[in-house]
């Protein structure tokens, strides 16, 4: 049995605006957990459930197998960060961290081993004495974690607790938050809209959209077999390149625009003449030479980020991009010729968005990895 | 060479203070302008009168209120030693001293209960703020309905569990406290008002938090609901302290000052000296006096308070 099982959860305000469908989800003990979606997906609204902060309209929600719906959050031994981390403003660090424990009434003396050994951990130890208001933002961000940490909660929710830090901090917190969890074994859900974070920092990823889950898999899993089209544009920056398709003979032809010869052998299960979305990641649109190229592109912008080159072409009605290492000499107005192929697409149903063929050459370099 | 270019830095250093002085004048002439109907209004309604009544406070008057005979500070003198005055004095200690903490408490309590997220709290809020809209006059008549001696509802409640009737508003042991209940009713509303608007900007992810952490009702109330409201708990307690030590219409309204001087507030034994007895003097005298005490519990409530509270 895991160690939290959502089975069939749902949520909807005043039975009828429903905001979650149908979750079915588990999560293992010891595992970073990571709910990502768009900003009204419903994954804070799923984080509060699991904290008992709403209540769950349908369906069971498990933790060591027993079933928790009714249970106020106090009694489901977890801890949580919130998004503006919810600090009491009038109370210094250390009564900041203390808080759940004076109201656990947790022995006096427990409680000054617990701060300190937190303090320490935390890099808080100078900083006791001041309230929040002295405190800069990845600061108050730390006794946000030190107060999750002195809990000594098994399950630890974090709703989107970097998105008020700057690119340069973020990138640091994640580290320290993924290196915490690790190092206290805690079970981690942690929610976030950015599917960067989702990636770099998750044991597992749960996509969510409209309040149904779209994909629960590993983040390489995700990346390279999206299970369908909501996905494939979600995750990946940036994101996968994609045209209305269809095969036609010994060809594919992607927004009327682009013809590409298939072997059958490619092709073999994806169906004739249906409607097809081709995604390309932008990694694997690579840069041809005058003399090995399978088309050329106008190229509608460039963008240098130094260590490597973004091209941007027009494809039918579609902007593509590519990502080419190193500086690259393009400009924009040019045609510069590019190397398309069949085994790098993947391809997704028209009418239902679901994954049909994910690109089969990540296979064959998994296998030489392995 | 060096000179010319010394000079001409001085010059065009000259020009710029000439031109930021210019700024300034306009600047304050601007804001003179903004300030200007204020000042004018506060002039002749707060300020001519506050100057023309400590004027007067060293002066015996005639009958229209024209200062006759300068007495120095005898106006004053002369009433520390009279019973009266230090009957309304201590009257009025006692009247702020019923008022105040139970409005509070009241107002607090009720803006508690109706912060929570209930079916139908909008109509609990406005009955509980309802009493803001009503005048002085209109609540003290609906007092002494409530007040009368033998019609009285509250008299003829209590005549239900046998209870002898009470002379709420003739009875000297009762009155003060008769005008103190009034009182404290018909400043909720306002109270309560305000109290519920500073409890509906506490963030409720504080709350949120502390349930996680385990808090109970009274843990939170006390470690998040009190504190993070104490700015405007000062604010009310100042206001309502003030109020308190100005009240005049229900006085006026429901007891006239007695029974036996019961509860002749300070402003009551000003307005009787002033327009009953026509002693401009010693109703002067005792403004100021008024004033100087509310001006001092302000600043001490200030200096004290202000530790305590807690700005986000």
């Amino acid at each position: 049995m895991s160690y939290i099982e959502l089975s069939n959860v749902s949520k909807s305000y005043d039975k009828q605006r429903s905001v979650l469908n149908g979750i079915d989800v588990s999560i293992e003990k010891g595992e970073f957990f990571v709910l990502v979606g768009p900003s009204g997906s419903g994954k804070s609204t799923l984080l509060r459930l699991i904290a008992g902060l709403e209540e769950i309209t349908g369906g069971e929600l498990h933790m060591n197998g027993k079933v928790i719906n009714h249970l106020p959050p106090k009694d489901r031994h977890l801890s949580m960060v919130f998004q503006n981390y919810a600090l009491y403003p009038h109370l210094t660090v250390e009564q900041n961290i203390l808080f759940g424990l004076n109201a656990k009434k947790v022995d006096k003396k427990e409680q000054k081993q617990r701060l300190h050994k937190t303090a320490e951990m935390m890099g808080l130890t100078e900083l006791l004495k001041r309230k929040p208001r002295q405190l800069s933002g990845g600061q108050r961000q730390r006794v946000a974690l030190a107060r999750s940490v002195v809990s000594e909660a098994p399950l630890c929710l974090m709703d989107e607790p970097l998105s008020n830090l700057d690119a340069k901090l973020r990138a640091h917190m994640r580290m320290e938050i993924r290196q915490l969890q690790k190092k206290l074994g805690l079970t981690m859900v942690y929610v976030t809209h950015d599917q960067v974070e989702a990636m770099t920092m998750g044991d597992r990823i749960m996509v969510l959209n409209d309040g149904k889950v779209q994909q629960v898999g590993k983040p390489i899993e995700l990346y390279n077999k999206p299970a369908n089209l909501f996905v494939a544009s979600f995750i990946g920056s940036p994101k996968m390149n994609m045209g209305r398709a269809v095969i036609k003979g010994q060809q594919l032809v992607i927004e009327e625009s682009l013809f590409i010869p298939v072997k059958a052998a490619d092709v073999i299960d994806i169906p004739k003449n249906k409607r097809l979305i081709a995604g390309i990641r932008a990694e694997h649109l690579f840069k041809g030479t005058s003399e090995e190229k399978t088309h050329v592109l106008d190229v509608i912008n460039v963008e240098q980020l130094g260590n490597e080159t973004m091209v941007t072409f027009e494809v039918g009605g579609e902007f593509w991009t590519a990502k080419w290492l190193g500086q690259q000499i393009v400009h924009t107005g040019d045609r510069v010729p590019v190397q398309l192929s069949v085994e790098h697409m993947s391809f997704f149903d028209a009418d239902t968005g679901k994954l049909i063929k994910a690109a089969s050459s990540l296979k064959q370099k998994e296998g030489v990895a392995i | 060479m060096n000179e010319a270019a010394v000079s001409l830095g001085s010059d065009a250093a000259k020009l710029i203070e000439k031109a930021k002085k210019q700024r300034r004048t306009k600047n304050l002439i601007k804001g003179l302008l903004f300030l200007l109907p204020s000042l004018v209004f506060f002039s002749i309604f707060l300020f001519y009168p506050m100057i023309r009544t400590v004027y007067l406070s060293f002066f015996l008057t005639n009958a229209s209120g024209a200062p006759t005979v300068f007495v120095g500070l005898d106006n004053f003198a002369q009433i520390f030693s009279s019973p009266l005055f230090l009957k309304s004095l201590k009257t009025t200690f006692l009247f702020v001293l019923y008022t105040v903490p139970g409005t509070i408490v009241i107002s607090l309590f009720l803006a508690v209960i109706a912060n929570e997220k209930l079916r139908g709290i909008g109509m609990f809020r406005t009955i509980f703020s309802s009493t803001m809209g009503i005048s002085v006059a209109a609540a003290s008549v609906f007092w002494m309905f409530l007040f009368h001696p033998t019609m009285g509802w509250l008299n003829q409640f209590l005549s239900i569990f046998g209870v002898e009737a009470i002379g709420w508003l003739t009875d000297p042991k009762w009155a003060l406290l008769s005008v103190s209940i009034s009182t404290i009713w018909m400043n909720i509303g306002f109270t309560f008002l305000i109290l519920l608007g500073g409890l509906q900007s506490i963030d409720s992810y504080l709350y949120e938090s502390a349930d996680i952490d385990g808090a109970g009702y009274f843990y939170k109330l006390r470690r998040i609901t009190i504190p993070m409201l104490s700015p405007t708990l000062f604010f009310v307690v100042t206001v309502t302290l003030i109020n308190a030590f100005q009240t005049f219409g229900q006085v006026d309204m429901l007891t006239r000052g007695g029974p036996q001087n019961e509860t002749s507030v300070i402003v009551y034994s000003i307005y009787r000296d002033a327009f009953v007895n026509y002693q401009y003097g010693t109703a002067s005298a005792q403004a100021v006096i008024l004033f100087v005490i509310i001006l001092g519990l302000t600043l001490l409530q200030f200096k004290l308070g202000e530790r305590k509270v807690h700005y986000q």
